[in-house]
């Protein structure tokens, strides 16, 4: 049998989507591989979150977007739901409910309403909870933590999904550098089960730990390559108007911000 | 899970207390009163002693109850869905859409000659029910829908605003209605009867059944309605149904009780001191505290200073606005580390 052309995790085409009457994202077409983990990065305004609540399909827009090779907007929402996990900035109101609870909330897809949750669901909870190392402050309620700690409860709440692609909007938000290297080491793992993990990072030198990154400005987008090109660091630094330089230090790449002086130097 | 079985047995204490509270309430309830505790210790030998307790007393103080349990239910819904602490049942519109119903029938059928037969019949219940049925309706037309929560919220303020102005310009038009309308605003449970407490009974039955199915989802958009989406919520839906038993809760209690103050607000705030839990277990909890706090508060105004009684919208206005402030500064302490 002839193969088929492998189908990304994520495909988009001509994307558009508004934030009240002004045009957010200019038709935006991409692929997303999947088992890969790809940072989207850009500017103030880029259209960054707008871009991922679309494919998340949390905001209506114009165009098709695809999940595993299924058209988003007819798929049924529970099946997406187990399909696609959704991270986003910190919006939650949950002070009461323990962490425990919490993390169960991302079982909802797979569970009949008001069913109890099954022995598989406390497993993925268990999981979830310990991966995040959160599973110490399973009876504590949301209220009792940190915002970092929030951050990993909520971060467990979507692994607990276990979907194959997850949606991520600034997870490392009030995180301190052990637990940003923690989360590192997580979407590596996942990326290794075969997951696709999708974020929105403003620390660029993070975002340069990915496979792929996606350079979005004023709704568009710039590039789309391997982080460790050179194209995309020349692409990076210019979205920013040069203000940024990337430097490699050992194996890894790291953005810098440039002062006035310094750049005109450079 | 045995995870979290502290929460759940924290709840569990405090729902047998509210149960405790409420059957020890309720038989204080039907002994007070302007007869003093002679009615209900006479009446299994004075017709007219029974007569008191059981067609006066004991639906008042069972009404008491269940008006408050339907505005504890309806707060901890309206706190849920707004995601708002301070979110309390009347935030719809309801109660300004009650008061002007209640001032516009007086108007009609109070004092004027040009009353109708059907208005007559509709009766001062029907138009603060009616009243607060049309408020909510007119809050969802301003809100185009339920889509969007911030928009049904500023929706229900504007209401709110208006239909107060009116009922207020309608009182100014008409001073005659001016006392009917104090008694109404200031809320009271005495002229509750039997047919009254069957009806909030059904109801609260009714509401509590679709909130506890519910409750899962307010749990959910408790993490914001973007994840709640995420997790396959059909969020207008929920929305829709949530904005319904706050509607109904709401009208019904009102209209039978008239606007009584705080206790809406309170009692989800009042479980939360004791519990923390998730909203299948707070609505329940906040329900029977609820109906404790008003029937404590009824109970109180017939007491204090019987014959005489005192309006209870009043001592629920300054139990449970005190009880709030008291809230407040132990949660400004506990943040702080200090004591003041």
């Amino acid at each position: 049998m002839k193969g088929a052309l492998p189908v990304g995790a994520v495909q988009a085409h001509g994307i558009r989507a508004s934030l009240g009457q002004q045009e957010i994202l200019h038709g935006i077409d991409l692929t997303l591989q999947r088992a890969c983990w790809t940072s989207i990065v850009g500017p103030n305004g880029a259209g960054k979150s707008t871009l991922l609540k679309v494919l998340a399909h949390l905001l209506p827009y114009s165009g098709v977007v695809t999940l595993l090779g299924q058209p988003l907007a007819t798929l049924p929402a529970r099946l997406r739901a187990q399909q696609l996990a959704w991270l986003g900035q910190s919006e939650t109101s949950a002070e009461d409910l323990t962490v425990w609870d919490v993390a169960m909330l991302g079982r909802l897809p797979y569970q009949p309403w008001l069913g109890a949750p099954s022995a598989a669901d406390a497993t993925a909870v268990e999981q979830a909870l310990r991966a995040t190392q959160a599973w110490d402050w399973r009876a504590r309620t949301l209220g009792q933590l940190s915002g970092g700690e929030r951050q990993r409860v909520l971060l467990a709440r979507a692994l607990a999904v276990q979907a194959q692609v997850l949606l991520m909007d600034e997870p490392l938000a009030n995180l301190d550098p052990p637990h940003q290297a923690d989360w590192l080491g997580l979407v590596r793992q996942l990326v290794r089960e075969g997951k696709t993990v999708v974020s929105v990072l403003h620390e660029i030198s993070m975002a340069l730990h990915a496979d792929e990154m996606l350079i979005l400005h004023e709704g568009q987008i710039t590039h789309q390559g391997a982080c460790a090109d050179a194209a995309t660091h020349r692409a990076l630094e210019a979205v920013f108007d040069h203000r940024i330089a990337i430097y490699a230090l050992g194996e890894q790449w790291v953005a810098l911000p440039m002062e006035d002086d310094a750049r005109v130097a450079r | 899970m045995k995870e979290c079985r502290q929460p759940q047995r924290m709840a569990a204490c405090l729902g047998a207390g509210l149960l405790l509270a409420s059957g020890l309430l309720l038989l204080f309830g039907t002994s007070v009163g302007s007869t003093g505790f002679e009615s209900v210790l006479n009446a299994w030998s004075d017709p007219l002693a029974w007569q008191i307790v059981l067609d006066i007393r004991l639906p008042r103080s069972l009404g008491a109850w269940t008006a408050g349990a339907l505005l504890g239910l309806a707060g901890a819904v309206a706190q849920g869905l707004f995601r708002n602490p301070l979110a309390d049942p009347y935030l719809l519109g309801s109660a300004s859409g009650a008061s002007l119903g209640v001032a516009l029938a007086l108007v009609f059928f109070g004092v004027s000659p040009l009353a109708t037969h059907w208005l007559v019949r509709l009766g001062l219940t029907g138009a603060a029910f009616a009243g607060a049925v049309v408020a909510v309706l007119l809050t969802l037309v301003l809100a185009q829908g339920v889509q969007h929560t911030l928009r049904l919220l500023l929706a229900g303020v504007i209401v709110g605003v208006v239909l107060g102005a009116l009922a207020s310009l309608t009182m100014l038009l008409a001073p005659e209605v001016l006392q009917a309308m104090q008694a109404f605003m200031l809320g009271s449970t005495g002229l509750v009867g039997w047919s009254a407490c069957v009806l909030m009974v059904v109801v609260w039955l009714l509401c509590m059944g679709v909130a506890w199915l519910l409750s899962q989802g307010l749990d959910a958009l408790s993490l914001g309605e973007a994840t709640a989406a995420s997790l396959g919520l059909p969020l207008t839906q929920l929305r829709a149904a949530l904005v319904l038993v706050l509607a109904l809760a709401t009208g019904t209690a009102v209209a039978q009780t008239g606007m009584i103050a705080f206790v809406g607000l309170a009692a989800p705030h009042l479980v939360r001191s004791v519990a923390k839990t998730t909203h299948g277990r707070l609505i329940w909890l906040s329900s029977l505290s609820g109906g404790v706090l008003l029937l404590g508060a009824d109970t109180l105004a017939r007491w204090l200073i019987a014959p005489q009684e005192l309006p209870v919208g009043v001592l629920t206005a300054i139990l449970g606005g005190g009880y709030l402030l008291w809230l407040m500064r132990r949660n400004t302490r506990a943040s702080a580390g200090t004591v003041l």
